[in-house]
């Protein structure tokens, strides 16, 4: 084993590759949630193996505690029925051979060429702390520094008005009976329904 | 220190795993997740480019993650709450079963 085998970048990239594949083929969705989780605290790791402290933390701080939260909750909060059909779409097989030609495509190049087979260009440390980071958000990055503000403040009004209740489900005031994959279509229920609502009525 | 095709391999399986599920999967949440993991994976590589560059001190690609971190937080908010209204409406996240334009 040479002396600069990236033993610690492979358990690394070990530990983030099997945990994706995981978050991507189990059944139960809520094992995917949590695996995707570490998923992401493997990648922070890798921008820490980088040098990218900032950025690690920041990985840890938005995915793993924002957004694989946001999954987990999504997923419990759209509990359906359990679900007897394939997990996978009829597709599935072009899907995969299709990723298979993608990964060969990235991965066969960069086995060939010697240009990428190098280390840094800089010995040294970068100077990437958080004063400089700060310093460069607020000369040279302001413009895209406010662009993303109002990007997110948009997203977070959106996202509401968005998953704010249908006006339909509210004047019909009973909730909408569940449809289950190979039922009839949604109109068919509907005459029924608004017949059971106009009977309810004095 | 560890040569730099070793994080673009990692980056390209990660993306490919996440394009494999993407493409697959029925769920909607799962197909997400797989958006997500094809974002993560390009944010890997900037990291690695911006690391092993010759002027790392502009710190480029940093603040190209940065800014992209952001851009998929908003992404993945937007993209569940529009989970969360297919699922009031249709009462399922399956992708087969939401096919029409006006339910």
């Amino acid at each position: 084993m040479p002396s600069d085998f990236p033993i610690s970048l492979i358990i690394i990239a070990a530990v983030t590759l099997v945990s994706a594949a995981f978050a991507m083929s189990l059944r139960n969705l809520v094992h995917c949630g949590l695996c995707l989780a570490v998923t992401f605290a493997g990648l922070a790791a890798a921008y820490l193996h980088l040098s990218a402290e900032f950025v690690g933390f920041a990985q840890i701080l938005v995915y793993v505690g924002a957004v694989a939260i946001l999954i987990v909750f999504t997923i419990l909060l759209t509990r359906n029925a359990e679900v007897h059909i394939s997990p996978v779409s009829r597709s599935w097989i072009v899907g995969l051979v299709v990723a298979l030609i993608v990964c060969a495509s990235l991965v066969v190049p960069l086995l060939q060429s010697p240009s990428l087979q190098r280390g840094p260009a800089m010995t040294t440390k970068p100077n990437a702390e958080v004063l400089e980071i700060g310093k460069k958000l607020m000369t040279q990055y302001v413009i895209p520094l406010e662009a993303i503000a109002l990007v997110l403040t948009a997203a977070l009004l959106g996202a509401v008005v968005i998953a704010m209740r249908d006006e339909p489900d509210k004047k019909l005031n009973r909730p909408i009976e569940p449809r289950r994959h190979g039922d009839a279509e949604l109109e068919t229920d509907a005459p029924r329904l608004r017949a059971s609502a106009v009977e309810t009525q004095p | 220190m560890t040569p730099l095709h070793y994080y673009l391999i990692f980056a390209g399986l990660l993306f490919s795993i996440g394009l494999a599920g993407a493409l697959t999967r029925r769920n909607a949440i799962l197909v997400l997740i797989g958006i997500e993991l094809m974002l993560n994976a390009a944010n890997l590589n900037f990291i690695a480019f911006w690391r092993y560059s010759a002027n790392a001190n502009e710190l480029t690609g940093l603040m190209f993650v940065i800014f992209s971190v952001g851009i998929a937080a908003a992404e993945a908010a937007v993209g569940l709450a529009i989970i969360i209204a297919i699922y009031r409406h249709y009462r399922t996240t399956q992708l087969q079963d939401v096919d029409k334009l006006k339910g």
